[in-house]
């Protein structure tokens, strides 16, 4: 044995991570932490709340299922982290060490400019400006960088953006604050360079942050669905086996109440199937051995064993991949709304300083105070203002939507909701809560014996239809039973009282149903059925009264979109394909209007990502959740309109502070070109404007209500 | 102005002081889970006794 492990006494310590969706407050953090503490080998647990996911710290003894079993019993589901879903790097993180610099230098900076404003002169004012130029300029090279490398890009590429004018502001404003330092000058512009960088930094950092917050949210989610599947080997042993490693001949165990991760053919076993995910059809589909089933199919009934005919690339997700790929032109055409307000502003600018430095050239003033007073229109124009005027608002607004449980993704898909005259609602899963729901007629037809021995028998098996059953039942108290056993496909039997009772599948039945028998008592049938989510209705009328026109756009059957067309009093689309639906989308923009797609499916995954916006509930597809602009939590389709309303205050109050902004600069510009601006004029006018459009932007704080 | 020699350095390096703790801060990952941040202050640890 001459392994190289073990030298050392200290075991070296694993660490894993977890995805605790469930984890939202500091009680949840608390326990999460704690329950490991029992475990023998975990040395340390720490839970990072951002990213609802927590790191143990533990010996090579201690295995990922001991973990995810500890958590369990703490009464959270755990996941372990699919790696390739990774936290994407952070946008915030490179933008955090400038901001503090640009505030460090920005502060000392101030500090000399003060006492230079309040009347030192002389040699003391050169020291402070060299002072201020042994820190400011290290400071504006480093904290510059974001925007000098974002504007050379746009340069290189011969297009502009925002960067360019501010790079060439606060490089020609340091030049020209270092010239005059070494030539003794009055005037140095270090603090306000440096304040011009702050207050953009932390536009940029609050931008980057909304993103980095709403992904974590989004990502938890996402890593909820462990993509993979148990697969029997040649020996009969199971294995878990990811999505990604699955390949065709392989024999998937699928249980009751799980989703198929690969297409295939059944092998042994027969059972009903739920394929409203990719298709839209919402009524159960049965299969017997030898039928094709798909991946993303959700198995209802049996324990079934399907041969894999096709994994990752090659199944029919494949198809709606391809499709979602060749969508979401609209967005990418997508110009935002701060890049659009800088093509008009940068050329404006740049005009008004040229214009400046040759009207003072021709009315005889010499270069270099020409230089200055055109340096300072530059300085002045500097849109300090209006790189906090989007992304402070945004921010707010999606602080307010993420407390009413809807995360949005970027800032953009805001300043596109905003926009959205026309709605197009998927009905399984999006309309509807995309789960069966037992009939509440069915169920006031109980007694209350036969309440509590029902929801005993249901709170005994894991299978969709008793879960159902038994969170409806939830206010009954359940019967005591003895002798509870389970039979995968036929349902869970016990005593009661010395009777025998039974829930089980029905002998005959349309639909989807479970059987109660209860001794010599007749037997009972409780009927599942899809049902409206709470408060569509509401949700649709408000979004009315908003002005935007919604339509039904399906892929079920027309019987099926009828039922719930009558019901809401939408007209509706049925049997529509994943392609269809995208093609009602660009028909309905090509006439001109901005189309918000709400769905859950695979199958409304170009839909989704074609769409103008598009929202997906947070029980979505994964496809789903990750085509759409926004998630929203909880069963209350109220989330459209809510959505919709934030959205549209949000662009008025950017609009207000583009006004504000540019009327600061309406005020100031003839100032600086008249040659009355100084260093401590801009510095007030600077931060003033800052602050206005950032109280300005605080009013959202309660936009989602 | 004597007493400039001494402050002016004083009040940089307390200043660069503040910025190097940041720095290490941001290294150390402290900037990583600012909701689990907030939240951790309300962990009551007193929930172990009782258990």
């Amino acid at each position: 044995m001459n392994a190289p492990a073990r030298l050392d006494d200290a075991l070296p310590l694993e660490s894993t991570v977890l995805v605790v969706p469930g984890m939202h407050c500091a009680g949840c953090m608390g326990k999460v932490e704690r329950a490991f503490a029992g475990l023998s080998g975990v040395h340390s647990a720490r839970v990072n709340l951002t990213a609802r996911q927590v790191r143990v710290e533990h010996e090579a003894s201690v295995r990922e299922p001991d973990l995810m079993a500890a958590l369990a019993d703490a009464g959270f589901a755990s996941q372990p982290r699919v790696e390739d879903l990774s936290a994407p790097p952070s946008a915030v993180k490179p933008l955090l060490a400038p901001l503090a610099v640009a505030a460090f230098a920005c502060m000392n900076v101030m500090l000399l400019s003060v006492s230079i404003w309040s009347g030192a002169e002389g040699s003391t004012r050169d020291l402070f400006h060299w002072l201020s130029a042994l820190i400011g300029v290290p400071a504006i090279a480093y904290a510059g960088r974001p925007f000098f490398t974002s504007a050379w890009a746009a340069l290189s590429k011969r297009s502009t953006n925002m960067d360019v004018p501010i790079s060439i502001g606060v490089t020609l404003a340091t030049g020209l604050s270092l010239y005059e330092t070494a030539t003794g000058g009055d005037e140095a512009w270090f603090d306000g360079t440096l304040m011009l960088l702050l207050f953009l930094l932390a536009g940029r950092v609050l931008d980057a942050m909304m993103r980095d917050r709403a992904r974590a949210g989004v990502d938890a989610l996402l890593r909820q669905a462990a993509p993979g599947a148990m697969v029997v080997g040649k020996d009969g042993s199971v294995e878990w086996i990811a999505a990604r490693d699955l390949v065709p001949g392989m024999v998937m165990r699928v249980a009751a109440g799980e989703r198929l991760a690969a297409d295939g053919t059944i092998a042994t076993g027969q059972s009903r199937f739920d394929r409203s995910l990719l298709t839209g059809e919402s009524a159960p589909v049965t299969m017997l051995a030898g039928d094709t089933v798909h991946a993303g199919t959700l198995n209802l009934e049996a324990p079934i064993d399907v041969k894999v005919t096709a994994a990752g690339l090659d199944t029919s997700l494949a198809e709606i991949a391809r499709l979602m790929e060749a969508a979401g032109q609209v967005r990418s055409r997508y110009v935002r709304i701060a890049d659009r307000a800088s093509r008009l502003y940068a050329p404006v600018v740049h005009t008004l300083a040229a214009l400046t430095l040759a009207g003072w050239l021709i009315a005889g003033a010499g270069l270099h105070h020409s230089l200055v007073i055109a340096i300072a229109v530059l300085i002045i124009t500097c849109p300090c203002a209006l790189g906090l005027a989007v992304p402070v608002a945004q921010v707010v607004a999606s602080g307010a939507l993420m407390r009413a449980g809807i995360m949005v993704k970027d800032g953009a898909a805001l300043e596109r909701l905003a926009t959205i005259d026309r709605a197009l609602l998927d009905k399984t899963g999006t309309l509807t809560l995309g789960r069966p729901l037992p009939d509440p007629a069915s169920l006031t037809a109980l007694d209350a014996d036969e309440a509590a021995v029902a929801l005993a028998l249901a709170t005994h098996s894991r299978h969709p239809l008793s879960r159902a059953l038994a969170d409806a039942l939830s206010d009954h108290r359940a019967a005591e039973l003895q002798d509870v056993s389970e039979e995968a496909g036929r349902g869970v039997s016990a005593t009661w009282q010395g009777q025998p009772v039974a829930l089980r599948r029905p002998d005959s039945a349309s639909g989807i149903a479970t059987a109660l028998a209860i001794g010599a008592r007749p037997v009972r049938l409780i009927t599942f059925a899809d049902r409206l989510r709470p408060d569509a209705q509401q949700a649709l009328a408000e979004l009315k009264a908003l002005g935007i026109e919604a339509t039904i756009l399906s892929g079920d059957n027309p019987a099926a979109v009828a039922e719930v067309s009558r019901q809401t009093g939408l007209t509706a689309q049925a049997a529509a394909s994943p392609a269809d639906k995208q093609g009602a989308i660009a028909r309905l923009q090509a006439a001109g209007h901005k189309v918000l797609m709400a769905g859950d499916g695979l199958n409304d995954g170009p839909a989704l990502s074609a769409a103008d916006a598009s929202i997906a509930p947070g029980s979505a597809s994964d496809v789903g959740r990750q085509a759409a602009d926004l998630v929203f939590l909880g069963d209350s389709l109220l989330a459209l309109p809510r959505g919709v309303r934030a959205a549209r205050r949000t662009m008025a109050v950017v609009k207000q502070n583009f006004v504000l902004a540019i009327g600061y600069n309406a005020l100031a510009v003839p100032l600086a070109m008249a040659g009355y601006v100084t260093p401590l004029i801009a510095a007030i006018a600077m931060s003033t404007s800052s602050l206005i459009v950032i109280a300005n932007s605080l009013r959202l704080y309660g936009a989602a209500r | 102005m004597n007493g400039l020699a001494v402050l002016i350095p004083v009040a940089l390096g307390l200043g660069m002081l503040g910025l190097l703790a940041f720095f290490w801060a941001l290294k150390r990952g402290q900037f990583e889970d600012l909701d689990g941040a907030a939240a951790r202050i309300l962990i009551d640890d007193e929930d172990d006794k009782a258990a």
